[in-house]
């Protein structure tokens, strides 16, 4: 039988604010345990939540980019459980009212462009740590990330591929960072991704039953964990069983799922609306001002780059990647407008390559876009060779002669011969000197005419511009 | 001294008639000699109260006075107070020591007031009695063998046995109200907005409500005056200037519309209150009031109401004390779900858990619906009934409670018959009305009488004007029982 994998996704996404959604307490990342949490994130009896304005400006910001509707009121709801790192007993979210419902995503795979529909967003805090080492038998409790701020986005289940689950995740963690709602630190925990995975029949109407896999920090591991289990449930199918409604954690030492809990033992949260925070209402002119601080937003980009570029929409896609990378782009084709496609394929290619190599980001790069620029125009002009330009870029990487390009050319002698009678005269030569080729080509053999022009570069050390080589040699040679 | 009033006290303190300490000093030692046999206080602290009261005559020398600096204050234990030991009630909170000041205590601090005590109260606030303190009941100062009401028990004793000049309360469903009136005093829950929740320990947070407890309507709108203000620290304040409640005092009460409705009149009335009531009602129309009946079709519903949405919501505030961070802790226990499970069956009393119990169970998913939504309904529909009354009268008058205080034990075993003690007082606290109980006589067994003046939102200068001009035309407020 064939199957269908069909996934869903719930993201996580820590809010870039300064403070915690429902106290003044810091969120640096890093502190020493416990240091960052005030009396309100210690559930200290009396104490109250006041919400943060910034957090409701970043999930109004998501929603707006997303196209989705943003809610006015939207409310907070307790959701009840007992753990020791869930200070207050209840966590506060949003249930029947979130922020941000509905709008949707493009997705990019290498195969297809898609697009997803989300199924909302909404605001929460997060619980602290509960730390199970070091304690002697006894477990630990940081609370410096208790009451972080949170936006929880779940997508319709629109995805079919473990690579289409990919290329979601990686879409939602550039747009996020794009707008500047997230920093999208997978280690640290900024972005977090569970995975709702079921398999059914192609061509069946009907889901199957879903496991829910937690604790998926890498884009890696979101791959891995979705394609254990896909297998997992098929197995169990096509052996006559059934698959349980279950979450399950994702090891990534084994590669493998496993249950964490059943349904049957799931909570029952109890929600209800927070009497302790009044409904949020969002004004259509705060709405209108926020919308007005968002940067052109990637698929904009996108759709730009195809049309006003002609670059195809996989490179629009990978250029839009990152709003870094993106910015770099722009920056470099500000300069060299007519050239698209070469700034495209020189930043895909070499400076991705360099940046991947190095462990850097694009923000990093050493060489800035006006000088990229510099060098490509360098290309355009016919100064130098594409392969000359590749050894400039190495001195301009390594920071070389104050990166001054034309200093670089100028002084590695990589200037490229462009002068017509400077390349007749090398032609000639080469051909007095190699009458037995000019012979072989003369009865037809083709291959002697690269050979020919090897002789030529050879004798101007690669100098020679290619092009007029080829034009002046065949003049040349057909005895003009 | 003992029945001066606030604005006495404070004229005595800027004559320097009489020093804070030396105030504080005959407060401290009245409570020493009465407290042992009425238990309205659950901690005392001498040097506490004593630094304050220096702090306050230098206050005073120094030309800086308010109304009520120098002046001792009991706080019910429900108020966070930095360095005291704030119990709530609880033996779950037995030994935590605040490491903050609540809102109210905030600023009862920069008012220069003395704390002279924290008040014994019902555990979590949830009682009529106060029998269901961790630290044993409050006794009602006019008859030993009688309950002084509750939540705020301790609070209303401490007032009405001259241990404190005026106390502060907190009422969820009737908790300033119904003990005031048990104890023959004055107390008022204003607005829901009005006092800052921050600090007072939550119960059930749409309901729950600060406000002061005293001899007299003036000494009460001097109260609200420090305890009311906007607080940004909780987000139900209401963000309103600030009103000085002493202002309509004197206003005469000719032209008042009193509303009385005929639900609160039918059965359930003992004839001791509804002789007192309708005397009380009788002085209002000599002073120049005149009286129409209202009807408030829903109020029945108000207990049945309040005892799905104050669980509800107690269940979860109540989630905290679990013994992870702060307050008490088992003894012993094999793993964290018997952690949890032996600290709250140890730490809590009886009707804290049948609360949380019923608050569970409202918010169980498949009755959520049924209880929780249905009663949000109700109370809107009560909150409405108010809204129709008051467009034809000024304020609603009724009794506090059905009945003198009970004695002790007499309820304590019957909880539906307990909880029908806030049958007139929590239809306003459900519609966030505010409500106001004054003595206005005694009944059965020489024991107090409240009546229940329920004004519409933000008229406590009025109720208050109210409430005064019948103090200034009759003594009951100033009756004190022989201790």
């Amino acid at each position: 039988m064939q199957w269908e994998i069909v996934i869903g996704l719930e993201i996580h996404a820590q809010l870039s604010t300064q403070s915690k959604i429902f106290s003044g307490a810091s969120t640096a990342y890093g502190a020493m345990p416990n240091t960052q949490a005030s009396i309100v994130d210690l559930a200290m009896p009396g104490v109250l939540p006041v919400l943060n304005r910034g957090a409701v400006e970043r999930a109004v910001k998501f929603g707006l980019a997303i196209g989705a509707t943003i809610n006015s009121p939207s409310i907070f709801a307790r959701k009840n459980y007992f753990y020791p790192d869930l200070p207050k007993g209840y966590q506060i979210s949003q249930y029947e009212l979130p922020i941000v419902e509905g709008g949707n995503i493009r997705i990019q795979t290498e195969e297809a462009e898609k697009t997803i529909r989300l199924t909302r967003a909404h605001l929460e805090e997060d619980a602290g740590k509960s730390l199970h080492e070091d304690f002697h038998g006894m477990s630990g409790i940081d609370l410096n990330r208790a009451g972080t701020p949170l936006l929880e986005i779940v997508s319709e289940p629109d995805m079919r591929s473990s690579a289409e689950a990919v290329a979601y995740a990686k879409s939602l963690h550039s747009l996020v960072r794009w707008i500047g709602i997230c920093d999208g630190n997978m280690q640290e925990g900024s972005f977090r991704c569970d995975a709702n995975v079921s398999v059914r029949p192609r061509g069946s109407a009907t889901y199957g039953t879903r496991c829910e896999i937690k604790n998926l920090n890498s884009f890696r591991f979101l791959e891995k964990a979705i394609e254990f289990e896909a297998e997992r449930q098929i197995d169990i199918l096509e052996d006559g069983g059934s698959v349980r409604q279950e979450t399950r954690l994702y090891d990534a030492n084994k590669g493998e799922t496993r249950t964490m809990r059943s349904k049957e033992d799931a909570n029952d949260y109890r929600y209800f609306p927070d009497p302790d925070l009044l409904p949020v209402e969002i004004s259509p002119d705060w709405v209108d001002q926020l919308r007005e601080t968002l940067p052109e937003l990637p698929q904009a980009r996108r759709e730009r780059y195809v049309t006003e570029f002609g670059l195809s929409a996989y490179d629009a896609s990978v250029l839009t990647g990152s709003r870094e990378l993106s910015d770099y782009f722009e920056a470099t084709i500000q300069r060299l407008p007519a050239q698209a496609k070469l700034c495209a394929n020189w930043i895909m290619g070499e400076i991705s390559a360099r940046l991947n190599k190095a462990d850097m980001d694009v923000a990093s790069c050493p060489v800035a876009p006006e000088t990229l620029a510099a060098l490509l125009s360098r290309i355009e002009d016919g100064t130098v060779s594409g392969k000359a330009a590749k050894t400039v870029f190495d001195s301009l990487w390594q920071g070389e002669m104050d990166r001054q390009v034309d200093v670089i050319i100028e002084a590695k002698g990589l200037k490229q011969i462009s002068d017509d009678s400077a390349i007749e005269q090398q032609v000639d030569d080469v051909l007095a000197a190699n009458a037995h080729l000019v012979a072989d080509f003369r009865s037809g053999k083709e291959k002697a005419f690269n050979a020919l022009v090897g002789q030529v570069m050879k004798a101007t050390r690669g100098k020679a511009n290619p092009a007029q080589v080829n034009t002046i040699l065949r003049k040349k040679l057909s005895g003009q | 001294m003992l029945n001066d009033s606030l604005k006495q006290l404070s004229r005595r303190l800027a004559d320097k008639q009489v020093s804070s300490v030396e105030l504080t000093t005959e407060y401290l030692e009245r409570i020493q000699r009465l407290n042992p046999e009425y238990n309205a206080f659950i901690t005392v602290d001498a040097d506490k109260s004593l630094q304050q009261a220096h702090a306050a005559d230098q206050k005073i020398a120094s030309g800086d006075a308010g109304p009520l600096t120098g002046i001792p204050v009991a706080q019910k234990d429900i108020f966070c107070t930095r360095g005291w030991l704030t119990t709530c009630g609880s033996r779950m909170l037995s030994n935590f020591v605040s490491p903050y000041d609540a809102g109210v205590i905030e600023r009862f601090n920069a008012a220069g007031a003395v704390n002279i005590g924290k008040t014994n109260m019902d555990e979590f606030a949830m009682g009529s009695s106060n029998e269901n303190s961790y630290y044993g009941p409050v006794r009602n100062p006019w008859d030993i063998g009688a309950v002084p009401g509750g939540s705020s028990g301790g609070s209303a004793c401490a007032v009405a046995a001259r241990m404190a000049p005026a106390a502060t309360g907190t009422d969820t469903g009737g908790s300033i109200r119904q003990p005031a009136a048990f104890c023959g005093i004055s107390g008022i829950k204003p607005t829901y907005g009005t006092v800052s929740r921050y600090g007072m320990i939550a119960f059930a947070s749409s309901l729950d409500q600060g406000g002061p407890m005293a001899r007299s309507a003036e000494d009460l709108a001097l109260m609200l005056n420090v305890m009311s203000g906007f607080d940004a620290r909780d987000s139900t304040s209401l963000q309103r200037d600030a009103e000085d409640y002493t202002r309509d005092l004197e206003n005469p009460l000719s032209g008042l519309r009193i509303g009385l409705p005929k639900e609160y009149f039918a059965e359930g009335m003992h004839g001791d209150v509804s002789r007192a009531i309708e005397s009380a009602i009788d002085e209002y129309r000599r002073l120049g009031a005149e009286t129409l009946e209202v009807s408030l079709p829903n109020s029945p519903l108000s207990i049945p109401v309040y005892y799905v949405l104050a669980p509800a919501e107690a269940s979860s505030n109540l989630s905290r004390f679990d013994g992870v961070r702060y307050g008490y802790r088992a003894e012993s226990y094999q793993d964290l779900a018997d952690m949890y499970r032996k600290t709250r069956a140890e730490g809590f009393g009886a009707e804290v858990k049948r609360r949380i119990l019923i608050g569970t169970y409202v918010l169980s998913h498949g009755y959520y619906d049924a209880y929780y939504i249905q009663a949000q309904k109700v109370r809107r529909l009560i909150a409405q009934d108010f809204e129709h009354a008051f467009a034809q009268c000024d304020v609603i008058m009724g009794p506090t409670a059905p009945s003198v205080a009970f004695d002790i034990g007499e309820k304590s075993s019957d909880p539906v018959q307990m909880y029908l003690s806030d049958i007139y007082t929590s239809a306003a606290s459900l519609a966030g009305l505010p409500g106001m109980s004054i003595p206005v006589g005694f009944g059965e067994k020489n024991r107090p009488i409240g009546l229940h003046i329920i004004g519409n939102y933000f008229t406590e200068s009025r109720m208050l004007n109210v409430a005064h001009q019948y103090q200034r035309a009759t003594d009951w407020h100033l009756k004190m029982p022989d201790l």
